[in-house]
């Protein structure tokens, strides 16, 4: 043992540990840690992945579905459990690659009911959820617990991730008010994805928490990267806070979390 | 200011340099460490990335042959 690491995690961890701006020190904030991942598809399974691997010491996971085989075209992690829990089949992966990290299993939906309860425990929350009720119910839960929040999402061969500091910076909210109007936008599984663009939005995502987890660098604060993998470029939108917004502005209109905003995409708002 | 030894004979890089890092972070500023090596590579490597993050060799010093100790004032 030293500095209360063990052999083995000084191996592990040694490519963390030489690094000058993370060190033991930041290793052990990582060891630490509690992140809350909403959803173990095609965003949560990369920022499990990677999560998992650099040490996060408690990931809990939200997620009611199962692996269908439609998934594994890009959630690596699932690969030979078809059928079964999502939620287990990420902890499954998450004991092979490193029993340092605890999973937290929530085998359920998010939503209005338990979410509050649900994201009291975490330092910060990773939205890989693919619905706008969902997103809006992490952000403003998020906003009113001042949980930092990474988003992202992804549809066809696009994404776009930006994080979120409630009282630092702008919300989702801010950039997008309201959910789009019910058939303007097609669902994930009527869209399509390229197997790899999750990939590139979640390893973002991932990239946000352990910079946030650790204190350094600068986050996609009031900046939202727009990736098109078609034409392969990385645009950065600013997004400023709007003093307006219904959740984070000078006079918010949301001040808990009611069940009717968020029932169905198309009853957002 | 407190002095500290690290044996690490039998270690190889990188984690020469890992571990005296693991074990200055356990310092305070000012003490010193005296840490063994018997792995060549490690005698250049591992003051070089100590310099790097700020840290100050003493000495580099052949004790026996092929072991060397290296004394570190922790920044």
């Amino acid at each position: 043992m030293i500095g209360g690491f063990n052999e083995e995690q000084i191996r592990r961890y040694s490519r963390h540990i030489i690094l000058a701006e993370v060190g033991g020190k930041g290793q052990r904030k990582l060891l630490d840690s509690k992140v809350l991942c909403i959803g173990a598809g095609g965003l949560g399974a990369p920022i499990i992945q990677y999560l998992a691997a650099a040490g996060v010491g408690t990931i809990g996971l939200v997620d009611d579905d199962v692996v269908d085989l439609s998934n594994l075209q890009r959630q690596i992690i699932h690969g030979g459990n078809v059928g079964k829990s999502k939620v287990l089949s990420a902890a499954e992966f998450v004991e092979r690659l490193n029993p340092d990290v605890k999973v937290v299993p929530y085998e359920t939906r998010i939503d209005a009911s338990n979410i509050m309860d649900i994201i009291k425990d975490y330092d910060i929350v990773v939205d890989g959820s693919d619905n706008f009720a969902t997103r809006y119910l992490v952000n403003d839960a998020c906003v009113l617990t001042s949980t930092p929040l990474s988003h992202g999402s992804i549809f066809r061969f696009e994404g776009q991730v930006t994080t979120i500091v409630p009282g630092e910076g702008p919300c989702y909210r801010c950039l997008f008010e309201h959910a789009p109007p019910p058939g303007m936008v097609p669902s994930c599984q009527e869209a399509g994805v390229l197997g790899v663009l999750p990939g590139i939005i979640g390893v973002i995502q991932a990239t946000e928490v352990v910079k946030y987890l650790l204190g350094i660098g600068d986050l996609l604060l009031g900046r939202m990267i727009y990736y098109d993998a078609l034409n392969m470029t990385f645009d950065e939108i600013k997004i400023r806070k709007n003093p307006q917004c219904p959740v984070c502005g000078d006079e918010p209109k949301i001040d808990s979390i009611q069940e009717e905003l968020y029932g169905e995409s198309c009853r957002i708002w | 200011m407190a002095k500290a030894e690290l044996d690490l004979k039998g270690e190889v890089c990188p984690f020469t340099f890992v571990k005296t890092k693991l074990k200055l972070e356990e310092l305070e500023s000012g003490d010193t460490l005296v840490a063994t090596y018997d792995h060549e590579p490690a005698i250049g490597n591992v003051p070089r990335s100590l310099k790097a993050e700020g840290q100050k060799i003493i000495s580099i010093e052949e004790i026996e042959t092929g072991v060397w100790n290296i004394t570190i004032e922790k920044a």
